[in-house]
């Protein structure tokens, strides 16, 4: 029963999270309300990460079985892929190179700033 | 046989499943970080279905209670996001200004790109979420007009490059600082490129999850605001 528990605690944030969706013309998708109001849940200590936390993470342990569908669909959109996959490719392995190098790089540079600030006190 | 296929209620779960337990077997036997269970078993359904001229809405009839958690495990990230929040804290405001600058940095460059290739808007919105993970990015592309099935494709890209090239990029731009690699990770190959951040070390790990969480909701407002830019 404790899996079932939890499970109905998770599907009802997520059905809260659809409500939302529904009713605020946001282009944020359900699962996002729900991940911000899990979130508020457990900081506010509303919900104890217990209640949760055996499902929750065998639903974040299965997440790259849940994708494959969803690649699967590429069958029938390959044709609206084919014309496009080289600027596709492209543009994935360029964006992809510079997002984790500026990243990095900001994040490292700003670290080391404000070690060497507390560094000075 | 297709007849059969048509009517199956159980073929495209069971199939999902069985290909990628199929994958991890061979990832273990081959000992390489370059294969992916998850496209191995992508790869195999569509060889599958293609042979047997099976249509895709016969497989999703199946495997659509297999996407079906796909959201509430959505949610779930908030739990990783909660139990790092004491690292996020300390660290803050180096974390935060990371996984923006790289959330904007990643819209930027998918902009002009897109339009030097010439690409349409819808084909430029589909790639704005490429680097999110899935969960958030399908619902980004899918809000903005996108076509889903290729923004999905485009993020499991991003993340085997992110997950196979990550530890010689961030050697090759002197990316050393634990913190700095996970961010670095997380935010430009979600799961994958975490997971490859959990083999570098604990904390990598870590912020590489948190950035998952912290660079989709980002997304979702950065994606709304550049998909009017083009």
């Amino acid at each position: 029963m404790k899996y079932l528990k939890q499970l109905a605690i998770i599907l009802s944030i997520t059905l809260i999270g659809e409500i939302l969706h529904h009713l605020i013309p946001l282009p944020v998708p359900a699962g996002i309300y729900g991940l911000v109001l899990l979130f508020v849940a457990l900081m506010t200590g509303l919900l104890k990460p217990e209640a949760i936390r055996d499902t929750a993470k065998f639903l974040l342990e299965i997440m790259p079985i849940l994708f494959v569908p969803a690649g699967v669909g590429l069958l029938s959109t390959w044709p609206q892929l084919k014309p496009i996959l080289v600027p596709l490719l492209v543009i994935i392995v360029v964006s992809t190179i510079v997002v984790m190098v500026v990243s990095g790089r900001v994040t490292q540079l700003l670290l080391k700033l404000f070690r060497k600030e507390k560094g000075h006190e | 046989m297709n007849d059969f296929f048509i009517t199956s209620l159980f073929f495209g779960g069971a199939s999902c499943l069985i290909t990628y337990q199929l994958g991890i077997y061979i990832q273990k036997k081959l000992k390489s970080k370059l294969f992916s269970p998850q496209v191995f078993s992508m790869a195999v359904i569509i060889l599958f279905l293609l042979l047997f001229d099976v249509e895709y809405e016969t497989f999703d009839a199946g495997a659509k209670y297999v996407s079906y958690l796909l959201t509430p495990a959505t949610v779930c990230l908030a739990l990783p996001l909660y139990e790092q929040f004491q690292i996020l804290k300390k660290n803050a405001l180096a974390i935060l200004a990371g996984i923006l600058s790289g959330t904007l940095i990643s819209a930027v460059t998918i902009l002009l790109l897109s339009m030097l290739f010439g690409l349409s808007h819808q084909e430029y919105v589909t790639l704005l979420p490429k680097s999110i993970t899935t969960a958030i990015g399908m619902g980004v592309s899918e809000e903005l007009g996108g076509i889903v099935s290729i923004t999905v494709a485009s993020i499991v890209i991003t993340g085997n490059l992110g997950n196979v090239i990550g530890p010689m990029v961030c050697k090759l731009f002197g990316i050393h600082e634990p913190i700095a690699k996970g961010i670095a990770m997380g935010t430009s190959s979600h799961v994958m490129g975490t997971s490859k951040a959990m083999e570098m070390g604990e904390a990598e790990g870590a912020l590489g999850s948190l950035s998952i969480a912290v660079a989709g909701l980002i997304t979702v407002i950065v994606a709304a605001v550049f998909a009017g830019l083009y």
